[in-house]
């Protein structure tokens, strides 16, 4: 290759970093999620300011809801969040249940839903919505393949969240990944609750505890890719590495007294 | 078949309203017929009471095909009565209508002229000299009445007004005593709009008819600015804004939009518009133009002026109110919902979704049930608005879980299990018998998580066509994460 065009393609590489960087104010804003090699992997957690996706198969739904649900919950810091579906996947894999996001440790108080009858009213509503910075996060829900959301529509998207400072996070059920500037790119799958320890070995009768996903990140436009068992820890509001016991051990009673201090009183 | 209505050459030939078809034909042999659309000729009716919008804001229908039109403080902006009257008309005839019409000092008085005299014009205290000479059909009080005053002998509305009212009560009815006074000036009944007048309306009339985008939107912009400007004078705000656009061959369209808070910007009006525009589903069709564009707000509120500077929080809310009104006006407020809690045990029931627009500060304020500390999650992330039934083979135990079931055309095994908990439903506000219900939530080989109920207590509350126990259905209610 000639010197020539070699300087020229550095000049274009220039001026494409320098565009690409001119916007991104949000750049360092990272929020982060609790389960440490997963932090490590996001170079200290989810960037606020751009799109994150999230892929499941169709019956995995609700546990890729969940998953972008605690992200939502990481990112937002206690601002409002818009949630934008469509129509019908209420009937596919059933309504976000505010008792269900109360129950994560959520706050459905600060969650706007909007219904939009088509896949263009979505995406149009999530890019306008992303452009307001009164937002926390924007969660955009879509079932099945869409022809509409392509590379300039997920561009479109990011160059909103860049200039607020809100993050997308793409809900894609029954879903294939396909190319997008989306920052981070997740492959969700429910995971088991522990099998238990060899000396008491879970009975079918035990509960499960926390909720457990099999979080592979396929994409990451900053760092490596894996794939971890992460668990949302409901009342700390974060992720965490999973526990070997399914159930959390409960705490020591505060309001009782102590077995000495009884028998004491009951000496004399 | 009678004749419903007819052409003004077919009562030349001496048809008449209500003749028997037969006989009709019998005179006409080649007469027209069509068949009576009473549907379509209330709405050209209601069609044109839009078009008469420009006059007055107070336009009131009188089926089967006439209208009132308050024009009282009106008048002057068309160049006097007489000028509003010619206009009025020529421009009805223009679009093809037969129209008779008359100002008084009564509506009914006006609807009396109208069928005698079309295009007079009655001062106030004129009103029995103006009618006292047409003949009581003219009065419009039914055909058994009409007969009756016939036979009685009075021919005339001078002649019935000639008579004492109590004789007229006492033969005809107090209600027909009261018609008559209102036609000779002695009393008004208020007519009822169909519209309740808007608060505040600004409108521009156009010599030459606009047709471009560009030009409406600068037009619904300076009527913005105009609106804005007379409401900040009282200190409100519009919460309902109606934008009418009145084509020049007597179409109108109105297109509304609706706001969370009292809107006091002009520019935010102007957005609100361009969004509902811009999303209509059959796009504002000009035609030959618009000559005239009327901006109205038919809800206004007070607006509490607030601190903002200090307050970021207050700036926040305010930015995402404006954001759900701009999302609103495209898709629809009722596409943009949040939730509240509802005070029951029932699931489905736990949460009311309500529209953005109205309940977003009561939302922001809900007080929802806390969760229990330490516990997993105890409702399902995803709920389902029906429960799906799902197929159980047979339970180990009784009342106990299911060791597999289909759902879906997919069969799960159950793998965890944890419940049941009951819910029994409200006796004090449930219509039907619903049964009680025994949840389980229950996680398959997949990792997979189900909200599960058996409806009904076994051998307790299902029975067949026998009366003897049968096994109760299955149901997934949620998916947990």
């Amino acid at each position: 290759m000639s010197g020539a065009r070699m300087s020229a393609l550095a000049i274009l590489r220039g001026q494409i970093e320098r565009i690409e960087t001119a916007e991104v104010v949000h750049r360092h804003d990272r929020v982060a999620l609790g389960h440490g090699e997963v932090d490590d992997a996001l170079k200290g957690g989810l960037a606020r300011a751009a799109i994150h996706e999230v892929f499941c198969a169709g019956p995995q739904g609700a546990a890729a809801t969940g998953f972008v649900m605690g992200l939502a919950g990481r990112v937002t810091a206690r601002k409002p969040l818009l949630w934008v579906r469509q129509d019908f996947s209420e009937i596919e894999t059933g309504a976000l249940s505010m008792s269900g996001l109360k129950e994560l440790g959520l706050d459905p108080r600060r969650v706007v839903m909007v219904r939009a009858a088509d896949v263009e009213s979505a995406l149009r509503t999530s890019a306008d919505a992303l452009a307001c910075d009164a937002l926390g996060a924007v969660v955009l829900e879509l079932w099945g393949e869409t022809r509409q959301f392509d590379l300039v529509a997920s561009r479109k998207l990011t160059l909103a969240a860049q200039g607020s400072g809100v993050t997308g996070l793409m809900l894609r059920m029954a879903a294939q990944p396909l190319p997008s500037t989306a920052e981070t790119r997740w492959m969700l799958r429910a995971a088991h609750s522990p099998p238990g320890s060899a000396s008491m070995p879970a009975a079918p009768w035990d509960a499960w505890g926390a909720p457990r996903f099999d979080a592979e990140l396929l994409r990451n436009r900053h760092g490596p890719c894996g794939r971890w068992i992460m668990e949302w820890n409901c009342d700390e509001c974060q992720f965490s590495e999973p526990s070997t016991y399914s159930q959390p051990v409960a705490a020591a009673p505060a309001h009782r007294p102590d077995s000495a201090v009884l028998w004491e009183r009951r000496a004399s | 078949m009678v004749i419903h209505a007819l052409a003004e050459a077919a009562e030349r030939l001496g048809l008449y309203i209500g003749q028997p078809l037969a006989n009709a034909r019998a005179m006409c042999p080649d007469l027209k017929v069509f068949d009576a659309d009473v549907v379509a000729d209330a709405k050209t009716l209601s069609d044109i009471a839009d078009w008469c919008d420009r006059f007055t804001p107070l336009v009131a229908l009188d089926p089967p095909h006439g209208l009132f039109l308050d024009i009282t403080g009106c008048a002057h902006l068309f160049g006097g009565e007489a000028a509003l009257l010619k206009t009025l008309v020529r421009a009805l005839a223009r679009q093809g209508f037969a129209v008779g019409a008359a100002i008084a000092g009564t509506s009914v008085c006006a609807r009396t002229l109208t069928r005698q005299a079309s295009g007079s014009i009655v001062a106030d205290g004129n009103e029995t000299a103006a009618i006292e000479r047409f003949p009581v059909s003219a009065l419009g009080a039914g055909e058994v009445i009409t007969t009756g005053l016939r036979r009685a002998g009075l021919k005339t509305i001078g002649d019935v007004a000639a008579r004492a009212p109590s004789e007229i009560t006492a033969r005809f009815g107090a209600r027909f005593s009261t018609l008559l006074a209102h036609a000779l000036g002695q009393g008004d009944a208020p007519i009822s709009p169909r519209k309740p007048p808007p608060d505040y309306i600004v409108e521009k009339r156009f010599a030459e008819p606009i047709a471009t985008d560009t030009m409406i939107a600068m037009t619904l912009s300076r009527l913005a600015d105009t609106l804005i400007a007379s409401m900040e004078k009282q200190g409100k705000g519009a919460r309902r804004l109606e934008a009418a656009f009145f084509r020049t061959d007597g179409v109108v369209r109105a297109i509304m939009v609706e706001t969370g808070r009292p809107v006091t910007k002009s520019a935010v009006i102007d957005r609100l518009f361009r969004e509902r525009l811009d999303a209509l589903a059959d796009p504002l069709d000009p035609g030959f133009g618009f000559d005239m564009v009327r901006l109205s707000a038919s809800r206004t509120e007070i607006v509490v002026q607030e601190q903002r500077d200090l307050d970021a929080h207050v700036h926040d809310n305010d930015e995402l109110a404006a954001l759900i009104d701009r999302i609103a006006a495209r898709i629809g407020g009722k596409r943009v919902v949040v939730h509240l809690p509802e005070d029951t045990h029932i699931p489905e029931c736990a949460v009311m979704v309500a529209p953005a627009q109205h309940y977003l500060a009561a939302a922001m304020q809900a007080e929802w049930p806390a969760r229990v500390e330490s516990e997993p999650p105890l409702r399902p992330l995803r709920l389902f608005d029906k429960p799906e039934p799902i197929k159980v083979p047979f339970a180990a135990v009784p009342d106990g879980p299911p060791h597999q079931f289909t759902w879906r055309r997919a069969l799960h095994a159950v793998v965890r299990v944890e419940g049941p908990e009951r819910i029994a439903m409200e006796w004090w506000r449930q219509d039907g018998k619903q049964l009680t219900r025994d949840y389980f939530r229950i996680e398959d080989a997949e990792g997979l998580r189900f909200w599960i109920f058996r409806d009904g207590l076994y051998e307790g509350e299902v029975f067949d066509d026998d009366g003897k126990p049968a096994s109760p259905n299955w149901y997934v209610h949620g998916l947990f994460a």
